[in-house]
């Protein structure tokens, strides 16, 4: 064999199906007798349903079907299932309002789905949508997260007074306050994370189907994860055995999380399909995308760090209030708690901290996991505490973070987690290096001479990925294991088929999973394919989320080679007449040790599966393993940002003129992959600092509702990235892997809003920094 | 998108005739705006007229005192066009300003000035450099087309057939872009025609309007510092989550003293 697979900067298999249009989407799915649904939706945030009158609609040319909240509650289906249980400070489990898959006498935020018409056509459903009468009684309505528990509030359920979902707190109070009290400097900020929409290029869809012959139906579903998919809408939602139940996530085009989610369509279009006994296919259009899916973000955060005069942390205190929008989406509630509470102690050794998190109903789309979720809103915390307590008592913002920097390995932090290992000063010191930091004077007063002002800022971010350890995520709350599974399919002639639960829409799995195992059996790559996305061929997965795919799902598969090598060695031992504690297996050869014994890897697979020679007494024939996966720990990827922004003072244009970013991933399969959900991750990172903001109105309207007002950023948006990597490989996965599809949005914000608050000299400055809010920053700065 | 009847005349007079046919006709050039209205089931005409094959109303026309353009040419075209980039470099300029390199491909500017989007750039340079616009009716100056918001002076059934454009001095065309849309937030086309200075602003009112301040300004002489410190009044500009009034107004000095910056280049 030639250089070793992993490491290698391989091109994507799927690239050639995707960019010759050859994807198969779930849009691209037509069945035979194929119907189309258009949902009727709430044009009001908070309204009463006073009756809704469907008859025009029914009959409208080619209208099959009408259905309400009504048909709905008659045939019994559930409502949607949250799928963590975070549990208050008093003990008391969190606020859970009705969820239903078409409203039942109130609607609670703009998009909510009201009715369903079902055509032979998706211009026939679309045209008969339109005649379904609604007459609504419009109710006040809350939006801003930091009005839900204002007095007076609009009550968006009754079940949650005060709007209140959840008081969580994580942390030794007594200690931090025992800290503030002795602190010789106090840093304080009081800002909103602000609320993003995902907008994934392919728009959600579904297309359910029924068959009579053996009671059972199939869902095509654009979803990052099938079998969650299935277990929440079959067990929770519909009642039916999960072997009536096939979900496919064929090519999905992105995700971001906002296809992790259960959402309502999905159970309408599949129980819909068996009431008309025909296939009901839905794909939203953008702009439903925007009122629909679940949005990331929206906290509001008061946030303060304690230091000694050296600079040395002493303590934390963080207290949040963080939107959940009308209903409780399928992982909304640890988002906020426990994805987000256990890394503020980020790259540092802050002996106490505490956090406490009010979760809060609006009258706006559910919000939930989007890239990075919660570790984006953590690393803001800490990363713009440590660089303004930097600039107040007059300290280099990087010597600041390296007095605090953990250093010895593994580290338990005072937030729950156990930092199995990284090495922080190294990827601090490249980022320096790379982003040529020693330059920066002289390139501010260049900037300076052309009238622009220069800023630049930093971010050591910390994630926890490869979610998760079972028992830890059941300890808190998960209503679900974590784990992966992976089978390896050894065909008789010595090509494998691995199957995999975790779900690729975007992230190469097709590839880098392929490298693995090419590099492990030692074989050419192309001999090797990878398949996901389909209940009926994989044995079960946990979906991909939380940068988990390579250190969970790939050591599943690792663990499932490992089996097939050690039966390969059984019977390359019978082959060879040698015994299997001889045999060695490397670049796809069996051998016995010290001889030029030797049996292929495609002979030993074509005796395992044409056993004339065989150890039928102790061996089964074939080559086919499975393995599942529980991880003992999470991964802790971390990295050091630097920016380097020029301000137009006369108009408040940012320009994001540098980035440099040293990530620590531990072990790398694909670097060009890598690269590219870097780059992915910290554009996502520069729009939400930049560009990206969605606004509702006081009367829960969606201002931002479109491409023309929410802004996701183009290639002119943002830099040449120069990116580089260090390694400290993972201690408790074998392929020392840590995972690397949420850094760049983890880092990104607190990076860039550190460099234009440098270089307009303020203490802070709302996300986005929009060139109207830069303007007016600088004009109250003026004013000051 | 709901259905419509869908037509496609050989010469304007019949496209004049069918869409005068019924109330709800509407008439397709490019369809940068109209068609998106029309998916997002905002408009639903009964009749579309498309001006698409009929050949006459696109091409560029350049003579030793102006540009004239038909009105069913697109931007690229008169974006890449030698002729106008020689004799109108900011004309040129504008036109690959506009929306993206599919918009483009696609949108024409006799559809831009008759449907008068606030934020368009066309009505800039219409109305920044005088000019003439010839339809199916008779001539329009560029300084009593633009009505109000959305609205020209077209009477229904009368269809732009081409523009003419007076050849400047030397002219520039500064574009605050929106972040999202990339419309213009304010865009500011400063001409200096020989017999004094025309300056337009797009973006900032309900359509494209003169400052006459400026023009006075500049007219006396033609630098960024004789606008650079005048303040524009806010009263009555567009105000939307992007920019407000102030910022708008704010805007309009900072693009006019950076337009006559780049026509002096």
């Amino acid at each position: 064999m030639g250089a070793p697979l992993i490491g290698a900067r391989i091109q994507r298999k799927e690239d050639y199906r995707f960019l010759t249009g050859a994807g198969q989407y779930t849009d691209d799915v037509t069945l035979p007798r194929q119907t189309y649904a258009a949902f009727v939706r709430s044009p009001h945030g908070h309204a009463k349903i006073k009756s809704i009158n469907a008859a025009k609609a029914k009959a409208a040319p080619g209208v099959l079907a009408v259905y309400t909240g009504e048909d709905i509650a008659a045939a019994k289906l559930g409502g949607l299932p949250c799928g963590w249980l975070i549990t208050d400070v008093n003990g008391q489990p969190m606020k859970e309002p009705p969820h239903p898959v078409l409203a039942q006498g109130k609607v609670h935020h703009v998009g909510e789905q009201v009715a369903v018409v079902i055509a032979e056509t998706l211009d026939q459903a679309r045209d008969a949508a339109e005649l379904v009468q609604v007459d609504y009684e419009v109710l006040p309505a809350v939006a801003d997260v930091r009005l839900a528990r204002a007095k007076g509030a609009p009550q968006v359920h009754g079940i949650a007074p005060d709007n209140t979902c959840y008081v969580w707190a994580l942390g030794d109070k007594a200690a931090v306050d025992a800290a503030f009290a002795k602190a010789a400097h106090v840093t304080k900020l009081d800002f909103v994370n602000n609320r993003l929409i995902p907008n994934a290029i392919e728009p959600r869809a579904a297309n359910g189907s029924y068959s009579r012959a053996d009671d059972a139906y199939t869902l095509y579903v654009a979803s990052q994860n099938p079998h969650v998919e299935r277990l929440l809408m079959t067990a929770f939602v519909m009642g039916l055995p999960e072997h009536k139940v096939r979900v496919v996530a064929g090519d999905v085009g992105g995700g971001f999380g906002s296809k992790i989610f259960l959402y309502a369509e999905d159970v309408v279009v599949t129980w819909a399909a068996k009431q008309l006994n025909r296939p009901v296919k839905w794909t939203a259009d953008r702009s439903e995308s925007f009122t629909s899916d679940a949005h990331g973000r929206d906290h509001h955060t008061i946030a303060e760090l304690a230091l000694d005069k050296d600079g040395k942390f002493l303590a934390m205190r963080v207290k949040t209030t963080a939107n959940v929008g009308a209903y409780l989406s399928t992982f909304a509630s640890c988002v906020p708690t426990i994805l987000y509470a256990t890394l503020l102690a980020g790259q540092y050794t802050t002996p106490a901290i505490h956090c406490e998190v009010t979760a809060v109903f609006t009258n706006t789309a559910p919000v939930d996991a989007y890239r990075g979720a919660g570790r984006p809103e953590a690393t803001y915390v800490v990363e713009r505490l440590v660089e303004t307590a930097a600039r107040e008592m007059k300290m280099d913002p990087a010597e600041i973070r390296r007095k605090n920097f953990i250093r010895s390995f593994p580290y338990q932090t005072p937030v729950a987690l156990l930092y199995d290992i990284g090495d922080y000063d190294a990827t601090m010191d490249a980022a320096q290096k790379l982003g040529d930091v020693a330059g920066y004077p002289a390139r501010k007063k260049a900037s300076a001479a052309k009238g622009k002002l220069r800023g630049m800022g930093y971010a050591a971010y910390i994630e926890a990925c490869g979610i998760a350890p079972s028992a830890v995520a059941g300890s808190l709350g998960a209503r679900a294991g974590l784990f992966e599974a992976g089978e390896v399919r050894v065909h008789p002639t010595g090509s494998v088929t691995v199957f995999t639960g975790s779900h690729s829409h975007g992230q190469g799995h097709e590839t880098t999973f392929a490298q693995v195992v090419a590099d492990r059996l030692g074989m050419p790559i192309e001999n090797v394919d990878i398949v996901h996305g389909d209940t009926s061929k994989i044995l079960f997965g946990m979906g991909t989320y939380g940068s988990r795919s390579i250190a969970v799902g790939g050591t599943a598969i690792v663990k499932a080679l490992d089996k097939i090598i050690a039966k390969g060695k059984k019977i390359a031992a019978h082959l060879l007449e040698a015994s299997e504690g001889d045999i060695e297996y490397a670049n796809g050869v069996f051998k016995v040790t010290g001889t030029d014994k030797q049996k292929l890897f495609g002979e030993v697979a074509f005796a395992a599966y044409v056993p004339h020679n065989y150890p039928h007494d102790k061996l089964e024939p074939g080559l086919n393993e499975n393995a599942f996966y529980d991880p003992a720990n999470f991964t802790f990827p971390a990295g050091t940002y630097v920016c380097e922004v020029e301000v137009d003072p006369e108009t408040g244009v940012v320009k994001v003129d540098r980035w440099t970013a040293v990530d620590d991933f531990g072990k790398i399969i694909n670097p060009m992959i890598v690269e590219g959900q870097v780059h992915g991750g910290l554009t996502q990172g520069i729009g939400q600092a930049l560009t990206e903001g969605a606004k509702y109105d006081s009367t829960g309207q969606l201002v931002t509702g479109s491409f023309m007002d929410y802004c996701i950023p183009r290639a002119d948006d943002v830099p040449m990235f120069q990116v580089d990597t260090r390694e400290t490989p993972c201690t408790h996965n074998p392929l020392g892997v840590k995972g690397c599809g949420e850094a760049g949005a983890i880092g990104a914000p607190a990076a860039l809003i550190n460099a234009i608050t440098d270089a307009l000299g303020v203490k802070d400055i709302a996300m986005p920094a929009t060139p109207q809010n830069v303007w007016r920053t600088l004009n109250q700065k003026k004013a000051a | 998108m709901h259905a419509f009847n869908y037509h496609r005349p050989s010469n304007v007079n019949d496209a004049a005739a069918l869409a005068a046919k019924s109330v709800d006709a509407k008439i397709l050039a490019g369809g940068q705006s109209l068609v998106q209205a029309m998916k997002l089931r905002l408009a639903a005409p009964t009749d579309i007229v498309d001006l698409g094959t009929i050949k006459d109303l696109a091409g560029i026309k350049v003579d030793a005192k102006s540009v004239t353009i038909g009105a069913m040419t697109r931007h690229a075209e008169v974006e890449g066009s030698a002729e106008v980039k020689k004799a109108i470099p900011a004309l040129a300029a504008l036109a690959g300003m506009i929306g993206d390199r599919q918009v483009r491909n696609m949108g024409t500017l006799g559809g831009a000035l008759a449907n008068s989007d606030p934020a368009a750039d066309y009505p800039a340079a219409v109305l920044g450099l005088g000019a003439t616009i010839t339809t199916t009716k008779g001539t329009h100056a560029a300084d009593k087309f633009f009505k109000g918001l959305y609205e020209t002076a077209l009477r229904p059934g009368e269809i732009i057939t081409s523009v003419s454009f007076p050849i400047p001095k030397r002219a520039a065309y500064m574009k605050f872009k929106n972040q999202a849309s990339r419309f213009a937030i304010v865009g500011v086309f400063v001409a200096d025609t020989g017999a004094g200075v025309r300056v337009a602003v797009t973006g900032a009112g309900p359509c494209a309007l003169r400052l006459a301040e400026m023009e006075k300004a500049l007219s006396a002489k033609f630098a960024p510092e004789s606008v650079a410190s005048l303040k524009i009044k806010s009263d009555g500009l567009n105000a939307d989550l992007h920019a407000s009034a102030e910022y708008r107004a704010h805007l309009i000095t900072v693009m006019a003293k950076r337009a006559v910056e780049a026509a002096m280049k």
